[in-house]
């Protein structure tokens, strides 16, 4: 599948049958499958070990994987990698801005990664942070900024080249309360407002909100998909928190 | 509630550029970032330029009485033992940063910046290559800084010589990173510097041409000959002094030209993230 597909509401992302082993070891992933529509809100909800950081190398081309298949906006990521990945903007899990060089070396790095010529480049670069609410920020050194900053400013830069989808690892790792709701918040925001797919990798339940769309990972295996109301009843629990606890120790028995 | 603006999506998509733009933008911008990190991590750099001095002042100045060398091209006098090291001491600063370099893009601190460079659209094999170029510029820099500092200690090759060793410098330097690479994504013994100081830069640096001519090195022991010789290293070190004199020794450049073809092909084919990966977070041990 090279073209695009025609009609508007290709999925943002589908994950087919995608295994992954390290060397010669346990299988760290085992015909995962599931999909992202098109500007929904994607939770991908796992307990430490599940798997989740391994799926995202395969989604932002890291690892290659041999089984299965992954397509972002109708292009799969190993025969149309160019297209794929250039509808995909990544926020890491771990830090990944020059902590020595100013907000805006680090976007402009970012844009000629994306091959952004430089006027819309800085075009870009300036409404993205004034969006973010770091603008006056960014001739800082990214040393100077807070850890919420500095997770905001990697969003500035996923959303440089405008994607349609956006995967973020973990991105609320080491974040003060207030920080991570103002993340979370910005993200649905983003979400609803641009017709941004968001897949959001998490272990904590308190940041998937209702209307969420999930995807339960544990032990490299998909336990559930659904909203979350779907997989209380599924799993005849009363709330989310349970239901998670259950699915997630079932597969360790 | 989702807004659909078919009219936004199509200028979007006008605008986006295409042919050989994206990927010069692409060099531009890896090569700028690594600039701007020399500039940040002066100590590194300082470092650099350290070890070769050392060389060139206490080693060469020892060893200047008990090693003469004699007429031999490209040289065009008798010449001074400090003359003779310094192509070989530029090759030392290629082969520490293009080690340096390209193993921390397989581990350690970098992984985290490797992870956003690969992200780019642009081919992975067009990446790590455009990323191999920006470190050996600013090898090649330092390289330069030497050289003025050689040309203070009065060690003058004629002026056309600072401009063609640019090419053979960079031709050297991206063998030599274009090696690191393909060591490090290879050899799993090789995660520390340490290692590869050990068992690659000091054996290479050795047994080449860098700190006496080959055939000296014939009158005393014809296997140590024979590896020196077949060494890329010592290609490297001939293609420098050579054209550090305004001149091209073409089978220096042709086994340079060769080797450096050789191991980019190999390490962009067995660059694999996914082991540094292993590496730290003690999976697949």
């Amino acid at each position: 599948m090279s073209a695009r597909p025609a009609g508007a509401e290709v999925d943002a992302l589908v994950v087919e049958g995608v295994s992954f082993a390290y060397g010669r070891g346990r299988r760290a992933l085992d015909e995962v499958s599931f999909r992202v529509p098109a500007g929904s809100f994607t939770a991908l909800l796992g307990p430490n070990g599940a798997g989740k950081t391994t799926l995202m190398s395969l989604v932002t081309r890291l690892f290659h994987s041999r089984g299965g298949s992954i397509t972002v906006s109708g292009f799969d990521l190993r025969r149309a990698s160019r297209a794929a990945l250039a509808a995909m903007g990544v926020v890491f899990q771990r830090l990944t801005l020059d902590l020595d060089l100013s907000v805006q070396q680090n976007l402009r790095y970012a844009a000629s990664l994306q091959g952004l010529p430089s006027r819309r480049a800085e075009a870009r670069i300036a409404e993205e942070l004034e969006r973010l609410g770091v603008a006056d920020r960014s001739r800082a050194l990214v040393r100077t900024l807070s850890g919420g900053l500095r997770r905001r400013v990697e969003l500035a830069r996923a959303l440089l080249h405008q994607p349609r989808l956006l995967v973020l690892d973990e991105p609320t790792v080491g974040l003060d309360i207030d920080s991570r709701r103002a993340i979370v918040e910005h993200v649905h925001r983003l979400c609803r407002e641009r017709d941004l797919a968001v897949l959001w990798t998490t272990h904590l339940i308190d940041e998937v909100w209702p209307d969420a769309q999930l995807v339960i990972l544990a032990d490299g295996r998909v336990r559930a998909v659904g909203r979350s109301e779907a997989i209380q009843a599924q799993s005849r629990c009363a709330n989310l928190a349970d239901a998670y606890k259950q699915l997630t120790t079932v597969a360790k028995a | 509630m989702r807004l659909s603006l078919p009219t936004a999506r199509a200028d979007e998509l006008r605008e986006q550029p295409s042919g050989v733009q994206p990927w010069l933008l692409c060099l531009g911008g890896i090569c700028w970032r690594e600039f701007l990190r020399f500039l940040m991590q002066r100590g590194r750099f300082f470092a650099a330029l350290v070890r070769p001095l050392v060389w060139l002042m206490i080693f060469a100045a020892g060893f200047r009485s008990v090693l003469g060398v004699s007429i031999q091209p490209p040289y065009e006098t008798y010449i001074l033992y400090e003359v003779y090291i310094m192509p070989g001491l530029c090759g030392m600063i290629l082969l520490f940063s293009g080690m340096q370099g390209s193993l921390s893009m397989v581990y350690d601190q970098e992984m985290g910046s490797m992870r956003v460079l690969l992200v780019s659209p642009l081919p992975r094999w067009y990446l790590l290559g455009c990323k191999l170029v920006a470190i050996v510029l600013v090898a090649c820099l330092q390289v330069y800084v030497f050289l003025g500092i050689g040309w203070l200690a009065d060690i003058r090759p004629p002026a056309i010589g600072y401009l063609t060793v640019f090419p053979a410098l960079m031709l050297a330097g991206l063998m030599l990173g274009a090696l690191g690479l393909l060591l490090s994504s290879f050899i799993r013994q090789l995660e520390n510097f340490a290692g590869v100081m050990n068992f690659i830069i000091f054996p290479m640096f050795f047994a080449s041409s860098a700190l006496y001519p080959l055939w000296r090195m014939q009158e005393s022991s014809l296997l140590l000959y024979r590896v020196s010789a077949a060494n890329p290293f010592t290609h490297a070190v001939e293609l420098i002094r050579f054209a550090l004199y305004g001149q091209v020794e073409p089978s220096a450049l042709a086994y340079t030209c060769l080797w450096t073809a050789g191991f980019l092909i190999v390490a962009m084919y067995g660059y694999n993230p996914a082991r540094g990966f292993m590496a730290r977070t003690g999976k697949g041990t």
